[in-house]
């Protein structure tokens, strides 16, 4: 058929040999299967890992984000929790101080109380011991001038005269500057 | 004046210059091309992707970026992000299979576009491209669904229907599947034939011509320069067009009636 067209005068180029028809259809899907069992699945399945490895690095990305988001979480709420413990020592040790001066104020209180009391008991006893020391010595005493007195009197009756008489002459003298 | 008169006339390029004599067989130039691209295309391709790495070197780079426009650009935008997985070997085979057959016209010793022959063109077109948008289409919405939504595009008023349904038959049935092919076909064997045309004459003027006409030949050969730098981009333009088309016309059938 090509051998005819060629020898042939006329050659029509919008007429096509039937074989150049067949030889170019065979060549293209010979080169169509190439493509479509080999060529487009290779390309492909790069680009799914591609999209696949920016997913990955975007997703690690958020996770670091958000690993490190929980980690200042993680970090306020453990400043926060000293904070407020470290109120409550304070609040502690000024509760315990008032505490320890009340009691050192009562222990104080009391002991003073307490020396007062020894104070007055020893006193008591002392003046309990004057008074008896005392009383002894009044009675003594009064035995020593009753005996004075009773001897006195036994010796010599005309001093009691004049002693008598010199008290009354003393009241008188009183009554009289009165 | 007489200095302008050629020594022999010229027989500039004509339609019969593409029809090459048969290497050995039946078997042309043009077919051998042909062949040719599927292994170079294959042996790049499996070469590159032989070990593709999520951070790609210089080499996967330059392949990804090709395929990339195959998927992304073509496919994803034309067939929409749903169903263009399934069509991007297509349009990527497409697409570099046409960019390839076009490249060749400018390469050195091949020089042929194989494309500038229809036969080629024809077989993407007719026997690749159309069955395949018409089957996904019948497959997505049954057949009946398919002509409905492709010969009654919703928003005109009842009686237009009458022209308007037979027209879209035609276009969607009979008219792109060969546009297609004609619309790269016609480009490759037009810029075939400049460059042809520029060359031939340059090395007939150089040959044949005597003093001033000699000279003037750098015009014509440096033409043919500027034409080469011309037609490697619209040869590239051509492969992005077929694909780009073909991903319309299956994205087309897949659309949804509103």
């Amino acid at each position: 058929m090509t051998t005819a067209s060629y020898i042939a005068a006329e050659y029509n180029p919008v007429l096509p040999p039937v074989e150049e028809i067949i030889v170019g259809f065979v060549a293209f899907l010979l080169l169509l299967f190439v493509i479509w069992k080999f060529v487009t699945p290779r390309f492909e399945k790069m680009y799914a890992e591609r999209t696949a490895q920016i997913e990955g690095g975007i997703e690690k990305a958020e996770k670091a984000q958000a690993e490190a988001e929980r980690a200042l979480n993680q970090y306020n709420a453990q400043l926060a929790e000293a904070r407020a413990e470290a109120a409550k020592i304070r609040d502690d040790a000024r509760l315990e101080a008032e505490r320890i001066k009340a009691e050192l104020e009562a222990e104080a209180r009391e002991s003073a109380a307490r020396i007062v009391a020894q104070g007055e008991t020893a006193l008591q006893a002392q003046r309990a011991q004057i008074v008896a020391e005392l009383r002894a010595e009044v009675g003594r005493n009064a035995i020593e001038l009753a005996n004075r007195i009773v001897g006195e009197s036994l010796e010599d009756e005309a001093r009691r005269r004049r002693t008598v008489d010199r008290f009354l002459a003393d009241l008188d003298a009183a009554q009289a500057r009165n | 004046m007489g200095a302008l008169v050629l020594a022999e006339p010229f027989s500039p390029p004509s339609a019969e210059s593409f029809n090459l004599p048969p290497i050995f067989g039946g078997v042309t130039k043009p077919m051998v091309l042909v062949v040719l691209s599927t292994v170079i295309i294959s042996a790049y391709l499996l070469l590159a992707t032989r070990r593709l790495s999520v951070v790609p070197s210089k080499g996967q780079f330059a392949a990804e970026s090709l395929y990339n426009v195959g998927r992304n650009t073509l496919a994803r935008e034309q067939i929409g992000s749903q169903d263009f997985m399934r069509f991007v070997p297509l349009i990527f085979s497409l697409f570099i299979f046409v960019l390839v057959n076009n490249i060749y016209g400018i390469i050195p010793i091949l020089q042929f576009p194989t494309m500038s022959h229809i036969g080629f063109a024809l077989a993407l077109s007719v026997l690749v491209v159309y069955p395949t948008y018409h089957y996904a289409g019948i497959r997505k919405f049954g057949l009946g669904g398919y002509l409905k939504n492709q010969l009654f595009p919703p928003g005109a008023p009842g009686p237009v229907y009458i022209l308007l349904a037979p027209i879209e038959f035609f276009t969607k049935f009979i008219v792109n599947p060969l546009t297609l092919a004609i619309r790269v076909f016609a480009a490759m064997f037009a810029g075939h034939l400049l460059i042809m045309l520029f060359a031939l004459a340059g090395t007939h003027l150089l040959l044949e011509g005597e003093g001033v006409v000699k000279a003037i030949s750098a015009f014509s050969l440096g033409g043919a320069v500027l034409v080469t730098f011309l037609e490697a981009l619209i040869q590239t333009i051509q492969a992005y067009i077929f694909a780009l088309l073909s991903a319309s016309y299956i994205g087309t059938a897949l659309a949804d009636a509103h």
